[in-house]
């Protein structure tokens, strides 16, 4: 399992990648793998607002509905356009071709709260 | 045994094997089974197109012997027993006298006055105490009742390819076995019942023998099947396979509050053609009339229907829906539903309540898969 270090991570399973006010928001290869075959998803609108730790869009694989939280802050700018159509993109490719939203963040500072892959991992370790 | 959330849960012969293939493990009518291995799709499109060997040694099995074994089943079940011969195979159901379900399950006939029941791992214990009331209420009928489930183990071989795979580790003629016929051979160095049944909607085998074998004859039909494309199939894979099919599954479409009639399991109850145990309340039933119907339902848009989903007909909540799921095979959302019968023609236009939405979803008449 990968948890690239370039990324920070949520206590939900949430990756962040920061890059400038933007942010992009997917979920972790621990997310995808314990969720199975991913078969839809729900994204908001771009315009949308999103607050840090609200839901904000659902992933529902064969078995399971998860829920997906906003790890930081801010409006969404752009969502992933292929995942209604192929949203087996988050099983296999969840940091780059599976990503969902980027949003323009509002308050960046809330993404210094967030784990880094090594504190991410530990936590996923307690968790097992 | 492992403990999860406070329940002490029973193990298949296989569970070690289980883990060593990556599969899954969850809990399942008191059972701890593998709910996937590399994934229900992957599972469940090589159950479609090749093979996929399901260990299904959680299912209960109940022994019935003597000259009264036949009146008995017939008092017990819904089908019609007596029309089986030797070798032969029913789907049928039990009822309590309301006319709620028991159990659905599978009788097998071994000879005149021998009997064997397949029924649910879940309600194995609830059947068999059923069935010892009933049998000691009588107090007169000359036979015997045992809960032989811990005698066998059973592995489901599903998908196109089940015969030639099979056929490698057997002198048995399988292709003289029909759908729904059974016959006791050596299969894989091993004494083995074989049935051709299964819970999937394609051709295959359930194969029924001693525990202690159980390791053995998985790996033999595992080598046997690689290069056909057999892969191991877990209970997420055997679960959209027979929601595809429209089967009922106990505990859903089936259950102590819904009817054989209810489930559309008409076809099965032989209602004019012998007595038993819910004939009364079934027939008052189907003389008032349903007051709720087992239907199938596609949605027109994305989304994916889920067990207890309300379903409405414009403003009005019609019922609920049973199971449902993203069809692998369809890639469409996928229910049935139980719900007032006066919205349940084929061709009508329901809603389903997925979180804050309604998606749009339409009556069909199962099967949803057809080859």
């Amino acid at each position: 399992m990968e948890f690239p270090e370039e990324l920070k991570y949520t206590e939900e399973h949430e990756w962040v990648l920061v890059e400038d006010d933007v942010a992009t928001i997917g979920i972790s290869d621990f997310a995808q793998d314990a969720l199975g075959d991913v078969v839809f998803v729900e994204l908001p609108e771009v315009g949308t607002v999103l607050d840090a730790g609200k839901t904000f869009g659902v992933v529902e694989s064969v078995k399971a509905v998860s829920d997906i939280y906003a790890p930081i802050s801010g409006e969404v700018i752009e969502i992933n356009e292929e995942l209604p159509d192929t949203p087996e993109l988050i099983n296999t490719s969840p940091y780059e071709d599976g990503w969902m939203v980027k949003i323009r963040m509002s308050n960046p500072a809330e993404a210094e709260d967030l784990m880094d892959a090594e504190a991410y991992q530990e936590f996923i370790e307690g968790e097992e | 045994m492992t403990i999860i959330g406070g329940n002490v849960l029973k193990k298949t012969p296989l569970n070690e094997v289980h883990r060593e293939l990556g599969g899954r493990m969850v809990e399942f009518g008191g059972w701890e089974m593998p709910v996937q291995y590399r994934g229900v799709i992957e599972e469940h499109l090589a159950v479609r197109g090749a093979a996929g060997l399901f260990d299904v040694s959680h299912m209960g099995e109940i022994e019935i012997r003597g000259p009264g074994a036949l009146e008995f089943v017939q008092q017990v079940t819904v089908n019609n027993a007596s029309k089986l011969k030797k070798g032969q195979v029913q789907y049928s159901a039990m009822c309590y006298p309301h006319g709620g379900v028991v159990d659905d399950l599978t009788v097998y006939r071994f000879d005149e006055d021998h009997f064997l029941l397949c029924v649910n791992a879940s309600n194995t214990d609830k059947v068999f105490a059923w069935l010892e009331e009933v049998f000691e209420e009588d107090g007169s009928a000359d036979l015997t009742l045992r809960n032989v489930s811990d005698e066998y183990a059973q592995f489901a071989l599903q998908g196109p390819a089940s015969e030639t795979i099979l056929s490698r580790l057997t002198d048995l003629e399988l292709g003289r076995i029909p759908s729904f016929h059974f016959y006791e051979a050596l299969v894989a160095e091993t004494p083995v019942i074989v049935s051709r049944t299964g819970y999937t909607g394609e051709d295959g085998f359930e194969l029924y023998f001693a525990p202690a074998d159980a390791e053995k004859v998985w790996n033999m039909l595992m080598d046997a099947g690689s290069e056909d494309g057999l892969i191991p199939a877990g209970l997420g894979a055997r679960d959209t396979l027979r929601l595809e099919m429209g089967y009922p599954l106990y505990g859903h479409e089936l259950s102590r509050d819904i009817s054989p009639l209810e489930a559309g399991l008409g076809w099965i109850t032989r209602l004019e053609e012998k007595d038993f145990i819910g004939r009364d309340a079934l027939l008052r039933q189907k003389q008032e009339g349903l007051k709720q119907q087992l239907i199938g339902l596609t949605l027109t848009e994305a989304g994916v229907p889920r067990a207890g989903y309300a379903i409405y007909s414009g403003k009005i909540k019609i019922g609920e829906v049973t199971s449902g799921t993203m069809s692998p095979s369809l890639r469409v959302g996928i229910a049935m539903a139980l719900i007032d019968p006066e919205h349940g023609a084929v061709g009508s236009p329901l809603q389903v309540q997925i979180r804050n939405r309604m998606a749009g979803a339409l009556v069909v008449k199962p099967p949803f898969f057809r080859r």
